[in-house]
């Protein structure tokens, strides 16, 4: 086994034909916009034209704003209300898909939940919009027994339904993974130790799938923080959540300073979130 | 006993619910995309294709295709070979700076979409690249990479780390090896990788509007028509965009499991 390693130090065209491509790229197109668009927000707009310089006053315009926080605290909570009813409902799915159907059911549900992961969310938007809208089907179904109609579409309840079509099938599937990978044995143990069926959900199978509950949470969170069509297209787009602030500004000419503040605080806020999350994921259990 | 049945139908049930959940837009897009009422209700009128036809006649939707087209052929490929070099590298070495190096590869899904176009659009037009097709596919090289990345490492994973040692060992170079032993083995997952990304970047269309200009893409016209009124052709296109990625994501998916099973079969 001396040539493999020999293969492995040596610095040669082949090891950096496969290492600088991803380098060269994401510094380029990914990295360096993120940066220049943190630069950007201390840029001034004279006379409709952006022009570099360092000054706090795009910071200090937004900050002092209420419509900014106003949206900042609804797009926490819309996110985080998202991120809660998505997993309560996704859990009773993953558990199902985990306990009780058989191995060839599971993975067939999953090649199922992926498929519309990746399949164009705006488009689904769209068909909740007609799902949902006043003379939409659900509505056309409850007037045939004499209900509604209800309005669903344009509040806290559209949104929230399109952040769950965004984000349902994928939090299932994290959930379904670490759910079917706990050791059957500690569950049985549990069982035989006298431990009941929902005590057992919580007190053996819950905290033996932390990471992969915590996990999903976050992807849902992430995701849902972020989206515009959600809050645009069936959350009536008023009161603006921070994406569509973020739309609005760019769109509605060269104020893209007053975006880019926007945006930094956002990525900051999700970078601690984020850093909480997985703290919280992977700390090692205290002793009660 | 009796608890346990009612709690197993229970579940049945929510899981039906669930899938019902997910799936019920594509198949109210298919349903309403060939029902003839203008507004998009039960009951449904009567069976039609006039969508279709009045899609097909749209000179700006045809357009929009072929850019769609265009860009998710150059952007799968140029994102799978970055893909397979991260994986590869990944893979095969250990170096200082690799958690960095793949936080850098693994990173982009993350950024919300919004902040990727605000941020793509004004580094772009600063270097004078921006409103044009290829920046589209700049954008979307990056936000797809990490996704062919992600999938070929998993294949590369199932892969005995001898096998390529023992090719150099019978005197293979280091780039023969890559050709006769690495490339052939992920040959699934590189395929799948192709699908996989060609299906993100013809979906995506928050990044592509903010950078494309007039260069629009499919999900981009989309996006615009529903700012407007109800149009019933968004069902048309709709289901057209649905089948499509479903394809190639169907696709991707059976070649990454039917490997799976066959490596597995072979070595019991």
């Amino acid at each position: 086994m001396t040539i493999p390693t020999e293969h492995s130090r040596r610095w040669n065209g082949y090891l950096l034909t496969w290492r600088l491509p991803m380098i060269v790229w994401q510094v380029l197109f990914f990295l360096v916009p993120l940066i220049f668009m943190v630069v950007l927000s201390f840029w001034l707009v004279k006379n409709y034209r952006m022009e570099p310089a360092l000054v706090g006053i795009n910071w200090s315009k937004m900050m002092s704003r209420d419509y900014f926080w106003d949206a900042y605290w609804r797009t926490l909570a819309l996110a985080a209300g998202a991120t809660v009813v998505t997993s309560l409902l996704a859990f009773p799915a993953s558990f199902a898909l985990a306990f009780k159907v058989s191995e060839n059911a599971r993975r067939w549900a999953v090649f199922l939940l992926i498929i519309p992961f990746f399949t164009s969310y705006i488009v689904r938007a769209y068909a909740w919009q007609v799902i949902l809208a006043q003379s939409g089907v659900i509505n056309s179904l409850f007037s045939m027994v004499g209900l509604g109609p209800y309005t669903m579409l344009n509040s806290a309840f559209g949104t929230i339904v399109g952040y769950l079509a965004l984000t349902l099938p994928l939090v299932v599937v994290l959930q379904t993974f670490s759910l079917a990978s706990i050791d059957r044995s500690l569950i049985e143990a549990a069982h035989n130790l006298g431990c009941g069926r929902i005590k057992t959900v919580f007190l053996v199978i819950l905290p033996l799938a932390k990471i992969g509950f915590i996990v999903g949470a976050l992807f849902c969170f992430i995701l849902s923080f972020g989206d515009f069509v959600s809050p645009y297209y069936l959350g009536g787009s008023k009161p603006p959540t921070l994406s569509i602030l973020i739309i609005d500004t760019t769109k509605s000419g060269q104020q893209w300073p007053r975006a880019a503040v926007v945006a930094v605080t956002m990525i900051v806020t999700l970078f601690i979130i984020a850093f909480t999350a997985v703290t919280l994921a992977y700390r090692k259990p205290g002793r009660t | 006993m009796s608890r346990d049945r009612s709690l197993l139908w229970f579940l049945r049930l929510y899981l039906l619910a669930v899938f019902g959940f997910v799936f019920a837009p594509i198949v109210a897009s298919l349903v309403f995309s060939f029902n003839s009422d203008r507004f998009p209700t039960i009951p449904l009128g009567s069976f039609t294709f006039k969508w279709y036809v009045q899609v097909w006649g749209n000179e700006s939707m045809r357009e929009a295709m072929l850019n769609s087209v265009i860009v998710a052929a150059v952007v799968s490929v140029a994102s799978t070979f970055i893909g397979f070099c991260t994986a590869y590298t990944d893979y095969r070495y250990r170096f200082f700076g690799k958690n960095l190096y793949l936080g850098l590869a693994l990173l982009p899904p993350t950024i919300p979409l919004v902040i990727m176009g605000l941020a793509m659009l004004a580094w772009l037009s600063r270097i004078g690249l921006s409103g044009h097709i290829w920046s589209v596919m700049i954008a979307h090289t990056v936000m797809c990479s990490p996704f062919a990345m992600a999938v070929i490492r998993l294949r590369l994973a199932q892969m005995d780390e001898n096998l390529e040692p023992a090719a150099w060992n019978l005197g293979a170079t280091e780039w023969g090896a890559m050709r006769h032993v690495v490339l052939p083995f992920t040959m699934p997952a590189i395929v799948a990788a192709l699908c996989l990304t060609a299906a993100v970047s013809f979906d995506e269309f928050a990044v592509a509007w903010f950078v494309s200009g007039i260069n629009k893409t499919v999900p981009v016209v989309i996006l615009e028509i529903l700012q407007g009124n109800v149009d019933p052709q968004i069902n048309a296109i709709g289901t057209f965009v649905f089948m499509t990625s479903m394809t190639l994501i169907v696709f991707a998916q059976v070649l990454l499991l039917t490997r799976q099973k066959k490596q597995v079969g072979t070595n019991e």
